[in-house]
């Protein structure tokens, strides 16, 4: 078993590495920086470092002012409250001016766990994707949230990175060279193609793997950047493989499902199945457990691939 | 005590740019300012009514104030509106951005027939304030509540960059009733941003009402003072007041100040001040002659 590793920990270490190269990188987080971890960057430059308190809309309206004057602002905070709770301030004090702040969320999806519904943001793809200009990733391990967190912060676009609490396995390559928009080959296959995002890379793998066992050869996508989306790499594989599931930890309503069934539907349409919330709050309950029954696990995405297959034409 | 020489740089360089404005900036006295004045309220109540919609009351109201602001404090090149070390002016309250278009028309950012454009398909001169349209516009407001975060941030920048550069934001009372303001107002005083300067344009009126009425968010001054900030209260139609005021404001060390000035909504036209009804109406062809006659 590969080591585990917390994207967020990764985050928090890459971020005090770019403040050394570069001294318009600024800070800010919402009374959580030891969760986010943006605490490192605390520590490493308390003079760019901006404690907001528990105040998303101001940090939101602050990271703004910082990026209009040249700053390259990381505003940080768990998922639910960096988007939900301050929709509006992205939208007209970020997005309306396309003001350069990067947005990093932790604590996404349903493995919160314990902390049950209200801490379980499991809609903020769906409003982010909604603003014109964002970019928006969600890298599936450590390896791909040192890249992700470098590449935004190069990127002249307000960026939304969603991070999640726990730790993953590591899914990409160590010689893997992520880029903005670019899908991930993940597995080769001609029967179905699985496209996952974050925490359900891994078990997309697994179910890839399992299915291979019984002559089922799946084609595995990591669809990291949701906005832009690689509209290249999904055609491309309803074409040639004819059945797409789609994986994450999210509502089925406007996450990666949503954005790769528009995508088909205009260039090349093909049965499709979506491994996601369907249309419920999540509850407390640990990760695991939480994932199983809200119907988010390997065998869940594997069950969805044989389902996709039989209405392939 | 204002910088005359970065001023007068300013006034060059909207001469140079744009004859268009013999106007601008030429002014020195205050009967002379007053004069602007009322040439900036023609403009907004014009440009509204060929809109046939906007904001006139919260516009009129805030005119002594922007004047002030553009011909007299702030450092800034109309030729050149992103120049690096410009004082920051952030219009919070969005919707009174004819007040703005007018200042920065007259002041040379853009030529001044281009008003007639307001809120017409594809013109640079938005309904609300966007940064991404107008030149001269620091941030897209209109949904209220929203400029004194982005000022701070703004204040921020500036601090880090030991920049000599001042900011200065716009609102309205109504928009101290969004919890956001005091947010932001907790932030500033915490950070002791004393490069911040806020005006809150009083004029006790808001689209359905008075203030007072409809969510009453005095003591304005109690709640700055206990949140860190230096209180300055003036007539906000008093020219000496306001530019004593903002003079003041830069002397002010350790903590950021706020000046409320208590205004007259629809300030300089009968008929509209102190009308709820022109909050967000244009006036028709008939009123605008009439306002235009009381403001000739």
């Amino acid at each position: 078993m590969p080591e585990e590793v917390a994207p967020r920990e990764v985050f928090g270490k890459t971020l005090v590495d770019l403040g050394k190269e570069n001294p318009d990188i600024v800070v800010l987080d919402a009374d959580l920086a030891s969760s986010t971890m943006t605490v490192y960057f605390k520590q490493a430059f308390p003079e760019r470092f901006f404690e907001i308190g528990i105040a998303e809309a101001n940090m939101m309206g602050i990271a703004a002012g910082l990026a209009a004057n040249g700053k390259i602002p990381f505003a940080s905070t768990f998922a639910v409250f960096a988007t939900s709770r301050c929709f509006d301030q992205i939208r007209v004090s970020i997005a309306l001016s396309k003001f350069n702040v990067k947005i990093v969320s932790t604590h996404s999806g349903l493995s919160v766990g314990e902390d049950g519904a209200s801490h379980q943001a499991l809609e903020d793809l769906a409003l982010i994707c909604s603003l014109p200009g964002f970019t928006v990733i969600v890298p599936a391990d450590g390896t791909e949230t040192a890249q992700v967190i470098r590449a935004v912060a190069a990127h002249p676009t307000p960026c939304y990175v969603r991070l999640i609490r726990g730790k993953v396995p590591q899914v990409m390559d160590n010689g893997y060279k992520f880029e903005i928009g670019k899908a991930a080959l993940m597995r080769q296959g001609k029967d179905a193609t699985i496209m996952a995002i974050g925490t359900m890379m891994a078990p997309a793998l697994e179910a890839a793997d399992a299915l291979a066992k019984e002559n089922i050869n799946c084609r595995v996508l990591n669809m990291s950047t949701l906005k832009p989306i690689d509209e290249t790499a999904i055609v491309q594989a309803a074409a040639e493989t004819g059945a797409i599931v789609t994986a994450e930890e999210h509502q089925e309503h406007g996450g990666l499902g949503s954005i790769v069934a528009r995508t088909i539907a205009k260039h090349h349409p093909v049965p499709m199945e979506f491994v996601a919330v369907k249309d419920k709050f999540g509850m407390s309950g640990k990760p695991a457990e939480l994932l199983a029954k809200y119907g988010l696990t390997a065998q869940d995405i594997a069950t969805a691939v044989k389902e996709v297959i039989k209405r392939k034409r | 005590m204002y910088n005359n020489a970065i001023v007068n740089d300013s006034n060059n360089q909207a001469n140079k740019t744009s004859a268009l404005n013999a106007n601008a900036g030429v002014f020195s006295s205050n009967e002379d300012l007053a004069a602007v004045c009322k040439k900036i309220r023609r403009d907004i109540v014009t440009m509204i009514a060929k809109a046939g919609s906007g904001h006139p009351g919260g516009s009129l109201s805030a005119v002594e104030i922007v004047v002030a602001l553009y011909w007299k404090v702030l450092r800034h090149k109309p030729a050149d509106p992103v120049w690096k070390d410009r004082d920051r002016f952030i219009l919070s309250k969005g919707h009174a951005v004819p007040v703005l278009y007018a200042a920065l028309a007259e002041q040379g950012y853009f030529p001044l027939k281009e008003l007639d454009t307001l809120r017409k398909i594809d013109s640079f001169l938005q309904g609300h304030a966007d940064h991404c349209c107008t030149p001269g516009i620091e941030m897209s407001s209109g949904s209220l509540g929203q400029g004194l975060s982005f000022s701070v941030g703004t204040a921020l920048a500036g601090r880090l960059d030991k920049a000599s550069w001042r900011v200065y934001a716009l609102l309205s009372d109504g928009e101290c009733e969004e919890g956001q303001t005091w947010e932001a107002a907790m932030s500033a005083g915490m950070f002791k941003l004393d490069n911040l300067t806020a005006i809150v344009d009083k004029n006790g009126i808001q689209l359905s009402g008075f203030t007072k009425d409809i969510m009453n968010s005095d003591p304005l001054t109690k709640k700055f003072e206990s949140f860190g900030w230096n209180v300055i209260e003036i007539d906000g139609h008093d020219l000496t007041q306001v530019l004593d005021a903002l003079k003041k404001a830069q002397t002010v060390k350790g903590q950021p100040t706020v000046i409320i000035a208590r205004t007259v909504k629809g300030k300089g036209v009968s008929f509209m001040e102190n009308n709820v009804e022109f909050h967000g109406k244009a006036p028709n062809a008939e009123q605008l002659e009439k306002a235009l006659k009381e403001l000739a």
